[in-house]
């Protein structure tokens, strides 16, 4: 069961940049699909032709931002499989459902009407297409949904039982799968980060027409729709993202512990941290500037609820771990002898600490004769990494306060019709258009960097997740991905700038000129 | 709640259901990207054809994804041990199938000569190089693959990139790339205008001729070199998903035993062919309509023949013949299977309906006047 520690880094090296590379075109993607349909809405409603114009014109933009989703979400949900082999035995039974689901119920529904969102527009009626349009937002949506009920069961594995005779997880109640808070507070936190991306990506680009007094009509309304629907995304994507927090206070004790760098537990209610610099090996934050009771309150929504510190969770890990070993010793019996009742009714007992035991597995592969100070070395393996969660945590909050206030401003302005001559504000506006992709990134980072050493909290170490591959097999593909991706990237880029360069004509017909000409050119 | 008995027999039917969808539906637009350099000479030619698939592409690629999606929820060992072990193959088809996408998208942004010339050869990697890797692992499924696990049910792949790509399961590989061609070609010879449709339905013929040949030759194969694998005692259809719990075996001629045992099986490989050969037929009588239908017919049974013939197997280890994956021990949870079960007699029905509404809408031929009429809204 031993697997070499480098195939497990470039694996996780892999998974993680392939997947933060496909959260560059999700949240865009969540975010457009209802721009465009509150767009067109307004189009129907009003027979307006700049109404149409606009729901063509960032239809383009979406359409780009698609393909590379579709193409890059691909890789995604074969990598399970290709990479994390144990991973996809050991907790497939419950991990699989969600994402087949996922294909059946939203992506179908997302990706069939798709090509009439683009091709529909003179085959359909103004309410068909229009709601071919909203097809395309709501399967993106429920897409959304059903990856973060499987995300959030790796974080907060409810509703199903290790089974000895399969040696896997296997589901024991699917509702509570569906309907676990974690996944829940995940949903409307990341569905709300995509509305905020997809609105200061219009928000942006339409400054910089204003700025340059081009498409001045277009900019105007998308601007005005976009501070909206913003301003209400960005609210929600705070206190949401504190439901998030309320929730992994419940039920990721050590996650919270290490984004707040509370290495010891204290009397209630727990302050919150704003500035300090941990150290890991001292357990301990150096410089540390304080606000009394914040923490308290938002992890336990309470005055008197305790936030369990790092050092406390390292000893409660340490007890389970013990507790683990009876399931594994247990196991290891019933593996001889399958009708064993008393070892069955021993690992059932402790099967709920049975990942604990897993956890030795990197300090010595008999993991029953573990010393006392190698059960102690395991449970300190259950701290992730505190700095950088930490700081990604205030920076990615802190963007989200800047949403508000940047919103907040566009929706002031543009209620006193002022937005077209602020250029001060458009120019915040326009610089501000990489900030949602980081804070999106960074939420991500927090979420799975913050689950470590988990794979699947709890259940699973991430270290023996992996496919049994070569190294040499696993870099040559990293290799791969880095430079197919980066290669794709720039011609992403350049075709999305090309795209806004040229503005709304873009996806108005094009009459005479380069097009025929073009196409009585031979192709070779 | 059915017994796990018929769930598992459900689900291994669902599977075959689930490949022949992907086969049929992503397999016409595999095979039109195939066709792209050959049946379009200037750039509007290309572009009806890359605008027959521009508007069901993305749908049709979630046949994959389902696909995917079904193997890893209701046989996770399978999953596990296909997608690891056909590790630098599926890296492959992973490149393929991310050009695809940004291909039909990107190719229409620039009207540069050169740039969309390229494009046109990478949608043609993207159709050649999926198609082909598809054949190449059912190839490997038939003659067994070199896998074992340990007693924690970690499993160890003891071949290579290069193992995979041995003759039977390339001369596999080419059955699936005559076949999509085939399928894509009549797709193309419905959905474009003389001359494209033309030169289609002339390719499509050829690639059927070939997958008729190439088809037999497989069969002659299985029948005479290519050992099978046979449970050996008997494997309790109800019992633990644990592959390590049951004997198997290699022999001689194995997978014709389905067909010795129950002979209307055969209307597999029998549709496999008719298919093909009335495709011919009509596409010559220049009945396009009723061509594709034959078409995606054979391509059916292609598929069918491929899983009946392994049937209970899905996946035989060549290097342990005891740890290979079956209908009986590789499946997921009876409750698992059963919530499936649930959402695809729910949603299949749905995504059926919706996707041949999308189809009536789209109906009628794209032609070369179309694209160049709305150079903004299409590819």
């Amino acid at each position: 069961m031993t697997t070499a520690l480098d195939v497990v880094q470039l694996s996780r090296l892999q998974f993680g940049l392939t997947a933060m590379y496909h959260f560059l075109f999700v949240p865009l993607t969540l975010g457009l699909a209802v721009l465009l349909g509150v767009m067109e809405s307004v189009y129907v409603m009003t027979g307006r032709e700049i109404w149409r114009q606009m729901t063509k014109f960032w239809g383009v933009l979406f359409g780009i931002n698609f393909a590379m989703g579709v193409a890059t979400g691909i890789t995604m949900e074969f990598q399970f499989g290709m990479n994390w082999a144990y991973y996809s035995h050991y907790v497939g039974d419950v991990f699989g459902a969600p994402l087949a689901i996922e294909g059946l119920m939203a992506f179908f529904l997302e990706a069939t009407f798709i090509g009439l969102f683009f091709f529909g527009w003179d085959k359909l009626s103004k309410v068909a297409h229009l709601a071919v349009t909203w097809l395309v937002a709501l399967g993106s949506n429920l897409s959304a949904l059903w990856i973060l009920i499987a995300n959030g069961w790796m974080q907060h594995p409810v509703g199903a039982r290790f089974n000895p005779d399969t040696m896997r997880m296997e589901v024991t109640d699917f509702m509570a799968v569906i309907f676990n808070p974690v996944a829940q507070a995940k949903f409307v936190h990341t569905v709300s980060a995509g509305y905020v991306t997809g609105s200061v990506f219009v928000l942006a680009i339409s400054a910089y027409y204003l700025l340059r007094g081009r498409h001045v009509e277009l900019a105007k309304r998308s601007m005005t729709v976009a501070a909206s629907f913003g301003l209400a995304a960005a609210l929600s994507v705070v206190v949401l993202g504190d439901e998030s927090g309320y929730t992994a206070g419940e039920n990721q004790k050590m996650k919270i512990a290490a984004i707040e760098a509370m290495w010891d537990t204290e009397p209630a209610p727990a302050s919150f941290t704003v500035f300090g610099l941990p150290n890991q090996e001292t357990h301990h934050t150096d410089y540390e500037v304080s606000v009394p009771w914040v923490l308290g309150l938002i992890a336990t929504r309470s005055i008197n609820g305790e936030v369990a510190g790092i050092n406390e969770l390292v000893a409660h890990a340490e007890e389970r771990i013990r507790s683990g070993l009876i399931a594994y010793d247990a196991l290891e019996k019933l593996r001889g002898d399958r009708d064993n009742a008393g070892e069955r009714a021993r690992l059932a007992a402790h099967g709920d600490d049975l990942g604990y035991a897993l956890l030795l597995k990197k300090i010595r592969p008999d993991v029953v004769n573990a010393s006392d100070a190698e059960v102690a070395q395991a449970a300190r393996l259950t701290i992730p990494p505190v700095s950088p969660l930490f700081w990604a945590f205030r920076f990615m909050v802190g963007l989200g306060f800047l949403f508000i206030a940047l919103f907040a401003g566009a929706f002031y302005l543009a209620s006193i019709r002022k937005l077209q001559s602020s250029r001060a504000f458009l120019h915040v506006a326009l610089w501000a258009l990489p900030l949602p992709w980081i804070a999106a990134e960074l939420g991500w980072y927090v979420a799975e960097v913050g689950r470590q050493p988990w794979v699947i909290e709890g259940v699973l170490p991430t270290f023996l997740a992996v496919s049994s591959l070569s190294a040499g097999n696993v870099l040559t593909t990293l290799v791969g991905f880095i430079a197919f991706y980066s290669t794709l990237l720039v011609v992403d880029i350049y075709l999305m700038v090309k795209a806004v360069r040229m503005g709304p004509s873009v996806a108005a017909p094009v009459r005479g000129g380069t097009a025929a000409s073009l196409a009585a050119a031979p192709a070779e | 709640m059915p017994s796990y008995e018929t769930l598992r027999l459900i689900w291994w039917a669902l599977l075959g259901v689930l490949l022949i969808g992907l086969a049929v539906m992503d397999g016409f637009d595999l095979g039109a990207a195939i066709l792209l350099p050959f049946v379009g000479k200037t750039d509007a030619e290309r572009r009806v054809v890359i605008n027959t698939v521009g508007p069901v592409w993305e749908g049709n690629q979630v046949w994959l994804i389902l696909g995917g999606g079904a193997i890893f929820a209701a046989w996770p060992p399978l999953y596990a041990v296909a997608f690891s072990g056909f590790y630098l193959a599926m890296f492959l088809v992973l490149c393929a199938l991310i050009l695809r996408p940004v291909g039909f998208k990107f190719r229409s942004k620039l009207a540069n000569p050169t740039w969309r010339r390229v494009w046109d050869w990478a949608l043609f990697v993207g159709g050649l190089v999926p198609a082909l890797i598809f054949g190449v692992a059912f190839g490997n499924v038939l003659r067994g693959v070199p896998f074992r696990f340990d007693d924690t049910l970690r499993m160890t792949y003891e071949g290579t990139l290069f193992g995979l790509l041995n003759p039977f399961a390339l001369l596999c590989g080419l059955v699936s790339v005559a076949m999509l061609t085939m399928h894509g070609g009549a797709y193309l010879a419905l959905k474009a205008e003389a001359p494209v449709a033309d030169r289609a339905a002339f390719f499509a013929s050829r690639a059927a001729m070939a997958l008729i040949v190439l088809f037999a030759i497989g069969g002659l194969c299985v029948a005479l070199l290519i050992d099978g694998y046979s449970i050996v005692g008997v494997i309790p259809h109800d019992g633990p998903s644990n592959p390590l719990m049951k004997h198997a075996a290699a022999n001689a001629g194995a997978w014709l035993a389905n067909y010795g045992n129950a002979p209307s099986i055969l209307a597999a490989p029998i549709v496999a062919f008719g298919g093909a050969a009335l495709t011919i037929l009509f596409l010559s009588a220049r009945r396009n309509g009723v061509a594709i239908v034959a078409s995606a017919l054979s391509v059916a049974g292609v598929v069918a023949t491929a899983g009946l013939s392994v049937f209970p197997f899905l996946l035989p280890s060549s290097l342990d013949p005891n740890a290979s994956l079956t209908v009986w021990d590789a499946s997921s949870s009876q409750l698992t299977l059963m919530i499936m079960l649930i959402a695809t007699l729910v949603f299949l029905p749905i995504v059926l309906a919706y996707t041949a509404w999308v189809y009536h809408v789209l109906r009628g031929r794209v032609t070369t006047a179309y694209v160049t009429e709305n150079t903004a809204s299409t590819y």
